[in-house]
């Protein structure tokens, strides 16, 4: 049984995910659905919320070696109920599954794990707080201190990171409109780490260090049926302002977008549909797509008007569900480092 | 007009009800056919697919406990939290009212690879094959489980007796909650992984079997089968052509009647052409159905496919899917619509007073007969040329047309040389003319004719592939599997242990140790046998030197398997590096049928010499039972009883999978030649309308219509003796071609040819009984002819 | 007498029952005698030519041919009748379509076991055949396929020579010239011979002339 038939079962069974990450469009039979004014509680809210659909701790890292060559690193973890709720051993229907991927400027190497829930192979505790999957692990006392380890075939890499500021709420307090349907999941983020550590390639052992972004979402139906895939930019500029921003594509070529603007103490400004904006300014083919790897992005409001262009064109996921992510380079009216996500292009 | 036209035509069926009959029948038994063959292949190819994982679950490297029968699922989550990319199982026996069936458990999310066949059903609800619980079975195995609370898919691909299921619902059916069996270790694992013994002190990982991977063959096989159907194909083809044709013909009278009375052509050549759909259609549908039957009958599953046929769907049973209606309707269509073209456009081009009586079949065809044999001619030496030629697998493909076509055609003329021949050695008055008569009759017979000789060179064909690859397998296995029981897969430090007390029990033991290297540059596998005179009486060599055996005993020669040699360019007598720059004559080569990589053997104590920290990865032992070695081995130091293998089991499984493709092979053959007699059944009794002129004069002149009617009866076994005769070569042809053309540019190895007599013997047999009985209702009719009937055709009233 | 036929009946089936043909005939016909049997279509003269050469049979009456009732015959015995004692020639399809004229004219001689092939010779010759000699019967035209049949009656040397319109599908001028090609070999022979014609003209060439009406000689 092939592990790409499973996902595309899987994901079939849930009418989510058939085109990448987009059609998470079915509705949410017995699931639990986003509320607007969401109220948090932390820590508790850092680990699983099992009567949701699917849920996911998603760090990125923009990594830099002390000869000045530059890395990417990414480490998702994706928590999707075939029903809600949860049942011990092997009956659970909570499913986990984990990507893993370093980005070099000549390579980019990925890695996935699949896991039952029940059995312990895998799962998120909020304290002291913990998730893992197999021997990948993102742990620490709370969330502002981690350690985080992922290995594949080719690599390896041991991470700590260490928050230098505060949670970031998306959308109205953490309820981010996806659609103009109200569509919508909880989303928060914690884009102020420092990490530093060792990345484990091919060419040997590299003594690294950056900054690392963690985004925590959770829902149950996030996109409109009419939403075929996203294009996500989490920016760092020069000066220490962060800027979030995505476009959901949809089927007419039209797109809705949302944005959150993070000044360098963590205020947060967001935008509705419209505010952003994304266009494609160089295609490339990459493994037999034809992908964007150069953007012009602008937020007006903030005078944000900047080239996005992608450090290594061939940051393909090619996992059971593949598409584009990797580290970025900003240019224009602000400079930086950031990451690019690219789903829905089949 | 349309309307009274419509009339007319249908008018022409009312009247002759057989030839209707003939034709629907005709249509729907190539359909039926070429149906059938399809459903059989996609059947067989699962139950090929159902023994490779069996036989195959030695691709992956197991972790097994090191004693007793399973161990904590914890131990499994250790494994998995340190890294390791293991995949759980477990098995045992489930008993039933009605005995026991094997119960696997695999978890879908992280097994390796495509080793369960619950990956070829899509239609399964991951959640409920989680949760709830769902059991693949074959459909004999499925039916004994109709009491358990699981729902139950049918899925051909499971091995019988098996069921397949998650690990957790497995744990809750055989009550072994929270314990496992195995585990299956990925081929590829990440980087820095600690060592086994550390994580998991009471398991023990054993490295995969390997090289005993038959998916090659049995894809090899696969391959053939495809040729098969399409041969069948062509056979339906012939027949429908030939139906048509007829058809057609008998009613250019009515044509030329309609047209006298003002029908536009055109309109009329519309109205038979949607005449022709309309039938064919029906004719498909029939013949789809009839496929269907036949497939199902010739597959042992016969009760829960036909609940296919009634609407349930029983995911991996046999179904009437809508491709299959729409490819067998197509053929239909296709195929009708084929011959229909050639019969219209002569219709189209007949002048409107034309004679309205069939034509008479012309002694001397003349130009047409020159250009059907250059033709002949050209295809079999293009044949000819593509078999000598390297060029790819495509024109293997079409070296098969070319031959079988360019036979075909070849066919009447070399049987008019032979009547020809016949006719003129004759001495009798009555054996002349039943010569010059037969040549008569040839044109017109020679479309079923060609039906016939395609449909005998395609079971000489298919049984000598078949058979070879029977024997070249079975001498493969008795070369491989010589010794009673195999022990494997136990812990290395237990090896030793194991081997002692074995010699000690008086058992021949044979080692077998193997490393994974290059050899003269080729991806390979160095093995090291304790050589005995057991492998002097089982291997059989490709081409070996004098005394190879003792050579290799002896440490001073290697043996390779045909891979090794063939992709290094070596051959007898030329050295091979076996490593550290030990050069060693090779004194043998021996078949390794399906096997991807190179091998070579050479004497334990060599390789030990070589590979001081190798242990053995199995034993064979001579002369023990492999149940008294599983009990004595479990009770002395923990075997598992999974780690003592049978041979004798193993070598009837592989051989169960051949009795039932020998099963449908031989239903094919009676089934091909059945619709090639029923070919020959048509022609005749279209061609008795036109033959009375023909022997009324002899019956006048004094032979009785019995003796007309034994003569004819003779004809007919004349003509296809001839074919028969004609056809064992192409079949041969066929068969060569097979093994040896498609067989290397597919998989780059040659199957041995094997002939046999016997069987071409009982075709030929079969090929008479076909023409006979075929002739036989014809020849009943002509002997109740009417003498009124053969006074008229001298009658004015014509 | 060769030939002595006496109250013979023969009836066909008809949509309402039995249509009778032959409603008591009696015939006589002797060796080097020649015979006309002329009637309406349908009058029964062609049954009634079939059943004088054991080609039918008859529903009541004797047949005696040269003292033999062959009323009394089996199949196999008709047809052993036919090989050796009566030679036909029909309108049409009168050959053999597979075997050349030569063959054709010897098929029947080499049945009945008495084949001449000094006859054969001189009856192709008389009858103009030569050219055509390995001819099949497709390549002839209609004269000369009705020469080949009179060649192949007369081959076998029979007693009895039946035609039936023997010249009934050829022009004026050609019928008239096979017509007496026929009685001058069949004079040679000193056979029986009964014609069946429409045409006077023909009729008038005979010893003796017969119409059939109702089913009764006239």
């Amino acid at each position: 049984m092939s592990v790409r038939w499973v996902l595309i079962l899987l994901l079939w069974t849930q009418g989510a995910l058939a085109q990448g990450f987009a059609g998470l469009g079915s509705g949410a039979d017995g699931f639990a659905v986003p509320r607007p004014d969401p109220v948090f509680d932390f820590p508790a809210d850092h680990g699983p919320h099992p009567d949701y659909r699917i849920e996911w701790w998603y760090l990125t890292a923009n990594l830099a070696a002390e000869d000045g060559t530059e890395y990417g690193l990414q480490w998702t973890l994706f928590r999707s109920a075939l029903a809600p709720g949860e049942a011990p051993g092997w009956t659970s229907p909570q499913v986990w599954f984990s990507h893993a991927a370093v980005t070099t400027p000549g390579a980019h190497h990925v890695a996935e794990r699949f896991a039952r829930g029940g059995i312990g192979q895998a799962g998120v505790t909020a304290e002291p707080f913990n998730a893992w999957i197999d021997d990948w692990q993102m742990a620490g006392e709370t969330l502002d201190t981690l350690d985080l380890s992922a290995s594949g075939a080719a690599f390896r890499y041991d991470m700590r990171l260490e928050a230098e500021g505060p949670l970031v709420f998306h959308g109205d307090g953490g309820f981010s409109v996806k659609s103009a349907e109200g569509q919508a999941s909880y989303y928060y983020s914690q884009p102020f780490y420092r990490i530093e550590g060792t990345l484990d390639l091919p060419e040997g052992p590299v003594a690294v260090s950056g900054s690392a972004w963690l985004d925590r979402e959770w829902s149950s139906q996030p996109l409109a049926e009419t939403q075929s895939g996203w294009d996500w930019f989490s920016l760092s500029l020069d000066g220490g302002a962060k800027l979030m921003g995505f476009l959901l594509r949809q089927t007419d070529g039209s797109s809705y977008s949302s944005a959150t603007w993070i000044g360098p103490d963590g205020a947060t400004q967001a935008y509705g549909d419209g505010a952003f904006a994304a266009k494609p300014l160089e295609v490339a083919e990459v493994a037999g797509r034809q992908i964007p790897v150069r953007w012009a992005v602008s937020l007006p409001d903030k005078g944000v008007a900047v080239t996005v262009e992608a450090m290594n064109r061939d940051a393909w996921m090619d996992l059971s569900i593949p598409y584009w992510e990797g580290p970025v380079r900003v240019s224009g009216s602000h400079a930086g480092r950031g990451y690019l996500e690219m789903t829905g292009y089949e | 007009m349309t309307r009274a036209c419509l009339q007319a035509l249908w008018s022409h069926w009312r009247r002759n009800p057989l030839q209707l009959f003939t034709f629907l029948a005709g249509l729907a038994l190539a359909t039926a056919l070429w149906s059938g063959v399809q459903a059989i292949n996609a059947e067989a190819r699962a139950s090929y697919d159902a023994a490779a994982t069996t036989l195959g679950e030695g691709r992956f490297d197991q972790v097994l406990p090191k004693a007793g029968e399973g161990f904590a699922q914890e131990v499994y989550v250790d494994l998995r939290r340190a890294g390791w990319q293991v995949s759980p199982v477990v098995e045992g026996r489930l008993r039933l009212d009605d005995g026991a069936v094997r119960v696997i458990g695999l978890d879908p999310l992280t097994t390796p690879g495509a080793l369960s066949p619950v990956a070829g059903t899509r239609d399964i609800d991951l959640s409920g094959f989680l949760t709830v619980g769902v059991l693949f079975a074959d459909v004999a195995t499925a039916a004994r489980l109709a009491d358990l609370p699981q729902e139950v898919v049918v899925d051909a691909s499971v091995a019988p007796d098996t069921v397949l299921t998650d690990v957790g619902v497995a744990q809750r059916l055989l009550e072994r909650p929270g314990t496992l069996s195995r585990l299956i270790v990925a081929p590829e694992q990440p980087m820095g992984l600690l060592p086994l013994a550390d994580v998991a002190p009471g398991l023990m990982r054993v490295a995969a079997q390997g090289s005993s991977d038959v998916g090659q063959l049995t894809d090899s096989f696969h391959l053939n089968l495809t040729a098969f159907g399409l041969l069948s194909f062509a056979v339906g083809i012939f027949i429908v052509h030939g139906t048509i044709g007829l058809v057609f013909e008998q009613r250019r009278g009515m044509v030329r009647t309609l047209r006298t009375l003002g029908v536009p052509l055109r309109r009329l050549m519309g109205l038979m052409a949607a005449e022709l759909l309309a039938l064919s259609l029906v004719a498909g549908m029939i013949g789809v159905v009839l496929g269907y039957i036949v497939a199902a009958l010739l597959l042992p599953d016969v009760a829960a496919t036909l609940e296919g046929l009634y609407g349930a769907q029983v995911a991996g049973g046999l179904q009437l899917r809508p491709v299959w209606w729409l490819s067998g309707l197509g053929i239909a269509v296709l195929g009708a619509g084929l011959a229909g073209a050639g019969a219209l456009w002569r219709i189209a081009r007949m002048p409107i007073l034309a004679s309205a009586r069939p034509r008479a079949w012309a002694m001397v065809a003349g130009r047409g007969r020159q250009v059907q044999g250059a033709v002949a001619v050209v295809l079999l030496a293009l044949a000819a040329v593509i078999g000598a030629l390297d060029l790819g697998l495509l024109a293997s493909f079409v070296l098969l047309g070319c031959l079988m076509i360019g036979a075909a055609l070849a066919l009447p003329l070399i049987v008019g040389a032979v009547l020809a021949l016949g006719q003129a050695r004759a001495r009798g008055v009555i054996s002349g003319w039943f010569w010059a008569d037969t040549r008569q009759q040839l044109p017109g017979l020679s479309l079923a004719l060609m039906a016939l000789l395609l449909a005998m060179a395609a079971n000489v064909g298919v049984s000598t592939m078949v058979s070879s690859f029977r024997l070249t397998f079975v001498d493969f296995l008795d070369q491989r599997l010589f010794a009673d029981a195999y022990v494997r897969g136990i812990d290395r430090d237990q090896m030793p242990g194991v081997e002692a007390y074995l010699i000690a029990q008086g058992y021949d033991v044979l080692p077998l140790l193997s490393v994974d290297t290059r050899l003269a540059g080729v991806p390979s596998e160095l093995m090291g046998a304790r050589v005995g005179p057991a492998y002097a009486r089982n291997w059989s060599f490709v081409d070996a030197g004098p005394d190879a055996w003792a050579q290799v005993a002896a440490g001073e020669a290697v043996i390779a398997n045909e891979q090794l040699v063939r992709r290094a360019g070596l051959w007898l007598g030329d050295a091979l590096d076996i490593g550290d720059g030990l050069r060693l004559p090779l004194v043998g080569v021996y078949g390794d049928y399906g096997n991807p990589v190179g091998q070579a053997i050479v004497a334990e104590t060599l390789f030990t010499s070589l590979f001081p920290e190798e242990a053995p990865r199995q034993f064979g032992v001579l002369g023990a039972p492999a149940e008294d070695l599983r009990a004595d081995l479990g009770a002395e130091f923990g075997v598992p009883s999974s780690s003592v293998v049978d041979q004798a089991a193993v070598k009837a499984f592989s051989l169960g999978i051949f009795e039932r493709t020998f099963t449908v092979t031989a239903a094919l053959n009676v089934l091909t030649l059945a619709v090639a007699g029923f070919a020959i059944l048509m022609s005749l009794l279209t061609l008795s309308a036109i033959r009375l002129p023909q022997l009324a004069p002899v019956w006048a002149m004094g032979l009785t219509r019995g003796t007309l009617a034994r003569i004819d009866l003779l004809r007919a076994l004349v003509l296809a003796a001839l074919t028969a005769v004609l056809a064992l070569p192409l079949g041969l042809a066929l068969a060569w071609v097979l093994l040896a053309v498609v067989n290397v540019q597919a998989f780059g190895w040659r199957l041995p040819m094997y002939l046999f007599p016997l069987d071409y013997a009982r075709l030929g047999v079969l090929t008479l009984a076909a023409a006979g009985l075929a002739a036989l209702w014809p020849a009943f009719r002509m002997a109740r002819t009417p003498v009124s009937q053969l006074l008229g055709v001298f009658a004015n009233e014509r | 007498m060769l030939l002595d036929v006496r109250n013979v009946t023969k009836s066909f089936a008809g949509a309402d029952g039995p249509v009778p043909v032959l409603a008591g005939v009696d015939m006589a016909l002797d060796l080097g005698q020649t015979l006309s049997l002329q009637g309406e279509s349908g009058s029964g003269k062609s049954t009634l030519m079939h059943i004088v050469g054991a080609l039918d049979t008859a529903d009541s009456g004797e047949i005696l041919f040269d003292g033999r009732d062959i009323a009394a015959l089996d199949e196999a015995g008709r047809a052993a009748l036919r090989r050796s004692e009566v030679g036909v020639i029909f309108q049409q399809f009168n050959l053999i379509p597979s075997l050349d004229v030569t063959e054709n004219i010897r098929f029947q001689a080499r049945l009945a076991g008495r084949e001449d092939p000094a006859g054969v010779a001189h009856l192709i010759e008389v009858l103009g055949l030569g050219p055509h000699a390995r001819k099949y019967p497709e390549q002839l035209s209609g004269g000369q396929q009705q020469r080949v049949a009179i060649a192949r009656a007369l081959a076998v040397r029979p007693r009895l020579i039946l035609a039936d319109e023997p010249t009934g599908n050829l022009d004026e001028a050609t019928a008239a010239e096979v017509l007496a090609q026929m009685l001058a070999l069949v004079a040679d022979t000193g056979a029986a011979l009964m014609v069946v014609t429409h045409s006077p003209a023909v009729a008038a060439r005979m010893d003796r002339q017969l119409h059939l009406r109702a089913g009764r000689l006239a």
